[in-house]
């Protein structure tokens, strides 16, 4: 009876103790060694979600992933040899400030543009990639960025090798204006060079894949994938709201709600990336690319 | 006649001379001599603000109520104009024009934005913001003149894509990007021409081709300029520098390398003479279409792409700048 007693004291003495975190600390973990979902809160060793190719233990929340994170993730090591590393931003409209932001977020992120380049193989299978990463620029298309592009399916093409381009982009880099629309051609006209030659293309459409980067070659594969949860649209949800006057349902534009209205091939979850990549590689080796 | 802001002393004087005129023909005092002098400064008023517009004055101008939409043109330029429907998948959309017209006896297909002339066609024609299925009429439509090796005509006029829950569930994204990738492909000439607003992704869509010619005072962005202040400055209102600063007329456009000639324009805007403005259309568009007939299919491809290769400003470690 004693030792029962002792057990009930202590509990509402726990209760006592406990804090309502105020909204900003509950987002406040340390970062580094640990990390918190945003979508479901849970906390992860960093290094662990790492390993984990940063998708959530909990939920299956994929976080953004780096250019180079990817890299590592899907390719052969030692296999990928990047292209045109040596292209960089030139302010060609004279845009005010443009500069002093590329030159920070190259210090932020230590990438020269919002993508990176070049060829390698999966599984033994070479083809060109291209790596779209958001944390430079929100991964938004300007001159170099569609120059790159076009480059790498040029390479594509003298090689006689497939195409796969990971995106990730808020759209066109207004700092450029009409020249980083003008991108979308070039890009496109890119893959329309590639693909009558027989040349393989495969997209895979990651958060956020928005405005003329869906608009253009992301939406322009033999086969268009997206990460799950990837935000993918061409107009913003505020501006069609505005437009529609009526409120749009939650998964409005994500991976799924695309599947569902038959606008991807297949909604494929990192786990699973390379072995899929993989396999189309292997599947394509013949016919494509060999004409 | 509607006017703008920027023309308000040009209408002012105007108004004087009027006046001046109809005081003359009731009253006794002879004032010719005045109405004369004030006529003249008014010509050289008119030089003076119609040479000097500056890029807000432009996108006013590219947006005036009564300036002449596609239909009208197809009307000047072409003769028997057959209109076409349907992307034979979904519907039909009134945002685009397009059908089989003959172009100085010759047959063209012709495909435009078609806005509306008053607020019931404007929501009819949803403004002349295509969705999906009016880049993919568009589309068929190409692919039928390129069976038929019929010459393409196309006329952008548009604030963009039409933004809505529909456009997005039926694949806007993918109907813009599809048009781009198939238009740098067709092996017969394509000839596009920014008649008013061309708005981003939706007029592009459009807008792949051997040339591509603006008139004098249309716009071509990738943003509209009220846009780009609220996305770069949070403020709607700085449109007017967001204009300046985001080059988007068509001088502009011809300095970057993207526009192949621009068309100039009737004094004071299209609005004032459809039809003196399709005969300076007419001008441009027939030795275009001549020149680009002569071509080899396999050529007009591999030019069309080096056309947009060449597009973009970036420096290089090796080379230095290029643009």
């Amino acid at each position: 009876m004693a030792i029962k007693n002792m057990f009930t004291k202590q509990k509402p003495k726990k209760i006592k103790y406990a804090t309502i975190p105020s909204e900003a600390a509950k987002q406040d973990v340390p970062e580094g060694i640990m990390q918190k979902c945003p979508k479901c809160k849970k906390i992860m060793y960093t290094r662990e979600l790492q390993k984990n190719l940063h998708v959530c233990f909990g939920c299956g929340y994929h976080y953004p992933m780096k250019a180079h994170e990817r890299i590592k993730s899907l390719l052969d090591e030692g296999s990928f040899r990047e292209l045109d590393a040596g292209l960089s931003t030139a302010n060609p409209l004279k845009f005010p400030d443009y500069e002093e932001k590329i030159a920070a977020d190259q210090k932020k992120t230590g990438l020269t543009e919002a993508i990176v380049t070049g060829v390698g193989t999966i599984d033994g299978y070479p083809s060109a990639f291209a790596f779209m990463d958001s944390s430079f620029r929100m991964g938004s298309m300007g001159s170099v960025v569609g120059e790159k592009i076009t480059r790498a399916v040029e390479e594509a093409i003298r090689l006689r090798i497939p195409f796969i381009i990971f995106t990730a982009s808020g759209g066109a880099r207004m700092q450029e204006g009409v020249l980083s629309l003008m991108q979308m051609a070039k890009t496109g006209a890119a893959f329309k060079r590639l693909s009558d030659r027989g040349g393989l293309i495969v997209s895979v459409m990651t958060h956020p894949t928005t405005g003329g980067v869906s608009a253009s070659f992301a939406s322009l594969g033999d086969f268009n994938f997206a990460e799950p949860g990837a935000l993918i649209g061409f107009a913003g949800r505020r501006i069609i709201e505005q437009t529609i006057r009526e409120k749009l349902p939650e998964d409005f534009q994500t991976a799924e709600f695309l599947l569902k209205c038959g606008q991807l091939d297949a909604v494929l979850h990192r786990s699973e990336m390379k072995e899929k990549l993989s396999f189309l590689l292997d599947i394509h080796q013949t016919g494509g690319g060999e004409r | 006649m509607t006017g703008l802001e920027f023309e308000k002393p040009v209408r002012d004087l105007q108004e004087k001379i009027a006046e001046l005129k109809n005081f003359t023909s009731t009253s006794e005092v002879d004032l010719s001599d005045e109405i004369e002098k004030l006529e003249l400064r008014l010509k050289k008023l008119e030089d003076d603000i119609y040479n000097s517009m500056t890029p807000w004055d432009r996108v006013q101008m590219a947006r005036h109520p009564n300036r002449p939409t596609t239909l009208d043109y197809i009307s000047y330029l072409f003769e028997g104009f057959f209109e076409l429907h349907g992307d034979r998948a979904y519907g039909d959309d009134a945002a685009i024009v397009a059908g089989i017209a003959k172009y100085h006896g010759q047959p063209v297909t012709v495909i435009g934005h078609q806005r509306g002339r008053d607020t019931k066609e404007n929501i009819q024609r949803t403004f002349g913001m295509p969705h999906p299925e009016g880049y993919r009429k568009a589309l068929r439509l190409m692919k039928q003149a390129e069976k038929f090796n019929r010459p393409i005509i196309c006329l952008i006029d548009t604030k963009g894509a039409y933004p809505g829950k529909a456009a997005e569930e039926r694949g806007q994204s993918e109907a813009i990007a599809r048009n781009i990738f198939e238009m740098a492909g067709l092996t017969v000439p394509v000839i596009c021409i920014v008649i008013g607003e061309g708005g981003s992704g939706g007029a592009l869509a459009l807008g792949v081709g051997d040339r591509l010619f603006m008139l004098e005072n249309s716009t071509y962005s990738v943003i509209s300029p009220e846009g780009a202040a609220a996305l770069l400055w949070k403020d709607a209102g700085l449109a007017k520098r967001a204009a300046e600063t985001m080059k988007i007329t068509a001088p502009d456009l011809r300095s970057l390398g993207i526009v192949d000639e621009i068309i100039p324009e009737v004094r004071g805007g299209a609005h004032r003479d459809a039809k003196k403005q399709a005969e300076l259309i007419d001008e441009v568009l027939q030795p275009a279409i001549k020149q680009l007939q002569m071509m080899e299919q396999t050529a007009l491809v591999d030019l069309r792409y080096e056309k947009y290769k060449r597009i973009g400003g970036y420096a290089e470690q090796t080379t230095g700048l290029k643009d």
